[in-house]
């Protein structure tokens, strides 16, 4: 789907495609590491507090092993991101170069919380031994709130992209700033909670999924019992919040981004009783194979059969998006909601498991579920991104500067692109395979390794070692 | 307002060049540990002491670039244009190196560890090098101020080996001075002997190639070479002095006041090529007035590095203060 949509036009500049598909691809990388960096801290946080708490022990063991995870993820994390901040500059020349006094400032202020979350991940990923478990505790809590900080910020600049505001432009430069307006653009807080509440959800049915199989596996202890339980209560109780909160969104892109919106809904022609459409395709020009429920859009938009949605034959011919990158679009976003209901209804499930029972449900169907959700939300929110970021095209800046004009015109992406993709699959491949350590070590047992060249020694658990075997 | 800026974004310079470039150094003498029998102690020395903190130093580059692209968007995009080869194969060498690292904590097998720990030496050693070389390609004169300037010479160039080079020893002979310190600290006295004996030749090494460095600048880049022995000579001479006095107490003095002479040492001569460029971004055709961001995104910028002051700087303390205290252990 994404590839397809990369496919060139014509006039467009060679370097467009490798640019625009290596940015799509570690953009795509590192979208998947943001929520472990900033909602898994959080669980872990959780577990930690109740493991000093109530003396339980295997909440301590769980928070100090998903440390060790969030510990390798946080690193590839935080050198994909580093990466790119490269290509911004590397790929995006003129994006930088004409805008980074208003586009910048949002990373200038995500710096600040990047360093934060940083400074206090290290000390609490090594304080486990040698501090004290409350001052640890809280060591962690600066985590947490760096990274709603540093979410927001990325996020802000996000939303610049798509509601430009707060600058001045005279003869192709940035004249005047005002860094407010640039931060709190219009489409910033529906961006920003969004993606916040997907990343708990992310953090939150991933975790859940990895402990639903060791509970279906026949692991049916404590340890894994409070492993699902944690992360898929968090989720539970912010997936509907997110359903809501994703509504609001789609509104207010039908409102501020109304040419997202027609890519969104396949919305071709202006009117009112404008059909939603599931599924299906635009060809040419025309909207096909879906299953249409009449008057759908203008009622979720409006709340009325007669509300008025643009279409995408208003948008002037030059920059009116491709067929493909609409379809592309909007079976994203069917792909996100779809997905997202499907969730809403494994947390009322779960809710309802819980009601009645008072207890981890272990029904093995709802295990299942609870095993597959955790791709599902990973997949929600790669979609949740092609939507944002496919359905601004053409445009990297609406209404200002085009990505054909953005893109670089030095040296060949393709080679950068070509090692990029070799690297970061042996980089993913990598860190697949040390969270299986970590795994297949925990299961035996052996937390504290073994002496050997090159190792460093891995400090003692404090809790209960039996517990943890199984 | 706009100098103010340029020397912020220089103090992010300077804090990566010897926070981010002690770590870079450290990966530089795990490279050259030898075998895994022989390499281990001071692998493991290496390990212990930079796990905590590299994650640190690394945003200093993030906060340098932020600092850059907003406040001087005009030469970011320049020097991007221009450098994109050893900025985008550092940019694959940062990554390399953090997942290596991070990677080789958690493996358990010798030979696997060697992949990836080789990974993360390998790449400590080339990324410095290659963004010296872009710090010599920018301080040569040599990034136009409309970018796209020569893919091959910006950064192949007597100026831009020299500062890849230099980047590279200043960082093995922090780190060395760095790790003694530590070694001592952890009361390993093989351990120091074997880094001391190491920031001693790589002292001796970098002195030698900064003074040939003088007469590489003297025919490659007249400017700096003026601006350095005129304006900056008070900062290369301290920087040659701290060295030397480095070097003299590293087996009796106190392992602060050894590593606060290497500190000082290396971030003076960053410093002194920040005040040879003076008043210029880029050669002698782009001012850092001219290349600035508008007076409120300065302001803007002004309030972060505030900001920072406030509550990065002392909660990096914190962090250097629990691991020198011990109290963090990988």
């Amino acid at each position: 789907m994404l590839v397809a949509s990369l496919v060139a036009e014509a006039a467009d500049p060679a370097q467009l495609v490798p640019a625009r598909e290596q940015m799509a691809f570690t953009l795509g990388f590192h979208i998947v590491l943001v929520p472990f960096g900033v909602a898994f801290t959080f669980l872990m946080l959780i577990a930690n507090y109740r493991g000093i708490r109530r003396g339980d022990d295997a909440a301590l063991l769980l928070a100090r092993r998903w440390s060790q995870v969030a510990g390798v993820l946080f690193a590839v994390g935080a050198v994909s991101g580093t990466v790119l901040s490269f290509e911004l500059g590397l790929l995006w020349p003129r994006l930088m170069g004409t805008y980074g006094a208003a586009f910048g400032v949002p990373f200038a202020v995500e710096g600040l919380f990047f360093f934060l979350e940083a400074i206090f991940v290290a000390i609490y990923l090594y304080g486990w031994k040698r501090m004290a478990p409350w001052p640890h505790f809280w060591s962690g809590v600066p985590v947490v709130l760096a990274g709603i900080g540093g979410t927001s910020s990325v996020v802000a600049a996000n939303g610049w992209m798509n509601q430009p505001a707060g600058f001045t432009l005279r003869g192709g430069r940035v004249v005047a700033v005002d860094p407010w307006g640039v931060f709190f653009n219009d489409a910033f807080w529906y961006e920003a909670l969004h993606m916040l509440l997907a990343a708990y959800m992310v953090a939150g049915f991933v975790v859940a999924g990895v402990y639903a199989v060791g509970l279906l596996r026949g692991r049916r202890d404590r340890y894994h019992r409070l492993g699902m339980a944690i992360p898929l209560t968090v989720a539970a109780i912010v997936t509907p919040v997110q359903i809501f909160v994703g509504d609001v969104a789609a509104r207010e892109v039908a409102r501020i981004e109304p040419a997202k919106f027609a890519a969104i809904e396949m919305v071709t022609r202006t009117g009112t009783h404008v059909p939603l459409v599931l599924g299906g395709a635009l060809v040419d020009g025309e909207p096909r194979y879906g299953l249409e429920i009449p008057s759908g859009a203008s009622l979720l938009v409006g709340y009325s059969p007669g509300t008025r949605i643009a279409g995408l034959a208003q948008i002037p011919a030059d920059v009116r998006p491709p067929d493909r990158l609409v379809t592309t679009v909007h079976l994203a976003f069917d792909v996100m909601v779809g997905i997202g209901f499907a969730l809403l209804g494994l947390a009322l499930w779960f809710a309802l498991l819980w009601w009645r029972r008072r207890t981890v449900p272990e029904n093995r169907w709802f295990l299942r579920a609870v095993a597959v959700s955790g791709a599902l939300t990973v997949v929600a929110l790669e979609a949740g991104w092609i939507v944002t970021e496919v359905g601004r095209q053409p445009w990297t800046v609406v209404g200002h500067l085009l990505t054909r004009e953005a893109v670089t015109t030095s040296g060949n992406v393709w080679l950068f692109f070509s090692a990029t993709v070799l690297l970061y699959v042996a980089v993913g491949a990598g860190t697949f395979y040390a969270l299986r350590l970590l795994r297949r070590r925990w299961r035996s047992g052996e937390d504290t390794e073994a002496e050997v060249p090159y190792g460093p020694s891995r400090a003692g658990e404090p809790v209960d070692r039996a517990a943890a075997a199984r | 307002m706009s100098t103010f800026a340029a020397v912020v974004l220089f103090v992010g310079v300077i804090a990566y060049a010897v926070l981010g470039g002690a770590d870079y150094g450290a990966g530089f003498w795990d490279l050259t540990a030898g075998g895994a029998e022989r390499g281990r102690g001071p692998r493991h020395l290496v390990d212990q002491s930079l796990a905590p903190v590299w994650e640190a130093n690394h945003v200093w580059l993030i906060f340098c670039l932020v600092m850059l692209w907003t406040g001087f968007p005009v030469a970011f995009a320049a020097i991007m244009t221009t450098l994109y080869v050893p900025l985008g194969l550092a940019a694959l060498g940062i990554v390399v190196r953090g997942s290596g690292f991070a990677f080789r904590h958690v493996f358990v097998r010798t030979d696997q560890q060697r992949v990836v720990g080789a990974a993360f030496a390998v790449s400590s050693v080339m990324t410095p090098f290659f963004l010296g070389t872009v710090a010599g390609g920018i301080a040569s004169g040599r990034v136009p101020t409309r970018g796209d300037g020569d893919p091959v010479t910006s950064w192949l160039n007597p100026t831009s080996l020299l500062g890849g080079v230099l980047a590279v020893l200043a960082c093995a002979f922090t780190a060395a001075v760095f790790l003694t310190a530590e070694a001592r600290r952890r009361d390993e006295p093989d351990l120091e002997r074997w880094f001391r004996a190491r920031a001693q030749v790589t002292a001796a090494v970098t002195g030698v190639v900064a003074l040939g460095g003088i007469a590489i600048l003297r025919t490659d880049a007249p400017r700096l070479f003026a601006g350095l022995l005129s304006r900056a000579l008070p900062l290369v001479v301290v920087s040659g002095l701290c060295g030397i006095a480095a070097l003299v107490l590293l087996r009796r003095g106190a392992p602060r006041l050894v590593q606060g002479l290497a500190v000082t040492a290396v971030g003076a001569v960053v410093a002194g090529w920040g005040v040879a460029q003076y008043p210029y971004l880029l050669g002698t055709h782009l001012s850092i007035a001219e290349a600035a961001a508008p007076a409120p995104t300065l302001v803007a910028l002004t309030v972060v590095a505030a900001a920072a002051l406030l509550f990065v700087v002392p909660s990096m303390g914190l962090l250097f203060v629990l691991q020198q205290r011990g109290r963090l252990e990988a």
